[in-house]
């Protein structure tokens, strides 16, 4: 008896130390609810001050998003590569666009977009608002015909009175019609993963072989996947070469580099949340990873091609059960999906 | 005559050299320890990595255009400023970081 009375307390402060992880200088306890991980919740969805969004403008924006008539050939909406039966991408390794143009880069979610600092892969989009009229004004993606596009909402009774609701006395412009999109944008949100409510306090929440990937997640010397996909998002904004192997290309994509011409930017992406991962492989910017395995063995060897590799890059020293819970616990940060019920778009004008 | 203006103009060197100052701008928590800053030609500025990952600083600005590459935590480059004009600072690999440089004549 008297030796369980000073074992348990030594076996138990040893639990608590194991169970500790000291990340750079944040120092995690790996407790459910505890409160050293609240940073992995995410705060109020952000939105810009001249678009505050209400009920109307949400509306108009859902109809605008699945609306096809406003592109050129008028058979393709955002939806067509934002779907949400495909976690509001496309399941393409790379966009189909204009006439099913094969594209260079997979169609990037928009679930939790709201909450990026810039948009587009290689950010040269600074604002939801800012984006939504890219894509569509693309020759190679929507090819829409703008003013034709403003004249068909001008034109219909049901939009017309959409756009009054929602944007008073801003009539239907190029800039109400980003507003609207964006608006609508902004609600598709995941945060209520196993993973959220596991931080939240829920123990039953996650596994305990998720517990332990998250663990691997986040230590530096063991996954490293934290440096980049990091609170709470899941993603640091910022730009990396993972060293893919299309990056060993001839004339390869040279993403960041092309909006800001430093060195280190040649082949870099933006770091994409990790937050409804399992709805939308395949992976990586040239959709070249089919499940998460491969992306964690491309990880593992620190990148196919070294060439202006970004910094945060190393090659990994994990064993096959730990690279099983790094993938179990990326499965834990799928909000379940729920219905979607689609918008009744306006009729034609006869 | 001729060595009394040379001691002048060596004197006038030296005390613009002396004159010079040093400061220190840290990277931390992804972003850079002071939002604006103002110095004069010939200064200089050293630039501390205080986060746990790699950080770049660079700028495209005519006044003054470098890029110092990337260096992780505890590593530092300095920048010595040579023009008069507003320098924009920012990390590339993470856009958000951005601060000003006000280079006085």
């Amino acid at each position: 008896m008297k030796t369980e009375s000073w074992i348990t307390p030594v076996i138990l402060v040893l639990c608590s130390l194991l169970a500790t992880t000291a990340i750079g200088e944040q120092e995690y306890t790996f407790k459910p609810g505890h409160a050293s991980l609240q940073e992995w919740l995410l705060p109020a969805v952000p939105y810009p001050a001249d678009n505050k969004p209400n009920a109307e403008r949400i509306a108009l924006g859902k109809m605008l998003f699945f609306d096809p008539r406003l592109s050129g050939d008028g058979n393709m909406s955002c939806a067509t590569c934002h779907s949400p039966l495909f976690g509001w991408s496309d399941g393409l390794p790379t966009a189909k666009g204009f006439q099913s143009k094969v594209l260079g880069r997979a169609s990037p979610t928009v679930t939790n977009s709201a909450y990026n600092h810039l948009q587009m892969w290689d950010g040269r989009k600074s604002s939801l608002e800012d984006q939504a009229l890219g894509p569509m004004l693309s020759s190679a993606e929507m090819n829409v015909d703008l003013n034709k596009a403003i004249k068909f909402l001008q034109a219909n009774a049901t939009y017309v009175g959409a756009f009054a609701k929602a944007y008073p006395k801003q009539g239907i412009t190029d800039e109400s019609l980003a507003k609207a999109i964006a608006s609508f944008e902004r609600t598709v949100i995941s945060n209520n993963s196993p993973f959220d409510r596991w931080i939240k306090g829920d123990k039953k929440a996650m596994t305990k072989q998720q517990v332990n990937g998250f663990k691997l997640f986040v230590d530096p010397d063991k996954g490293n996947c934290a440096v980049c996909h990091s609170a709470p998002n899941f993603t640091d904004n910022g730009f990396h070469n993972i060293g893919l192997e299309s990056w060993g290309q001839e004339n390869p994509d040279m993403g960041r580099y092309a909006i800001k011409p430093i060195g280190l930017m040649k082949g870099a992406f933006k770091t994409p949340t990790l937050r409804d991962i399992t709805l939308t492989a395949p992976y990586f910017h040239d959709g070249s990873a089919a499940t998460l395995m491969d992306v964690v063995n491309h990880y593992e060897t620190g990148g196919s091609v070294k060439t202006n590799l970004s910094p945060n890059m190393k090659a990994l020293q994990l064993t096959p059960a730990e690279k099983n819970d790094l993938v179990a616990f990326m499965k834990a940060l799928t909000t379940p999906p729920q219905a979607f019920t689609l918008p009744v778009i306006p009729p034609n004008n006869f | 005559m001729t060595m009394r203006v040379l001691i002048l103009i060596s004197s006038l060197l030296l005390v613009g050299i002396a004159q010079a100052d040093s400061y220190e701008v840290g990277q931390k928590d992804k972003k850079f320890t002071k939002d604006s800053l103002e110095i004069k030609v010939g200064d200089t500025v050293q630039f501390i990595n205080n986060d746990p990952f790699f950080h770049n600083v660079f700028s495209l600005s005519d006044a003054e255009m470098f890029d110092l590459g990337s260096y992780p935590q505890g590593e530092s480059r300095d920048v010595t400023f040579t023009t008069p004009g507003e320098v924009e600072v920012e990390c590339a690999i993470h856009p958000e970081m951005r601060m000003t440089i006000k280079v006085q004549e």
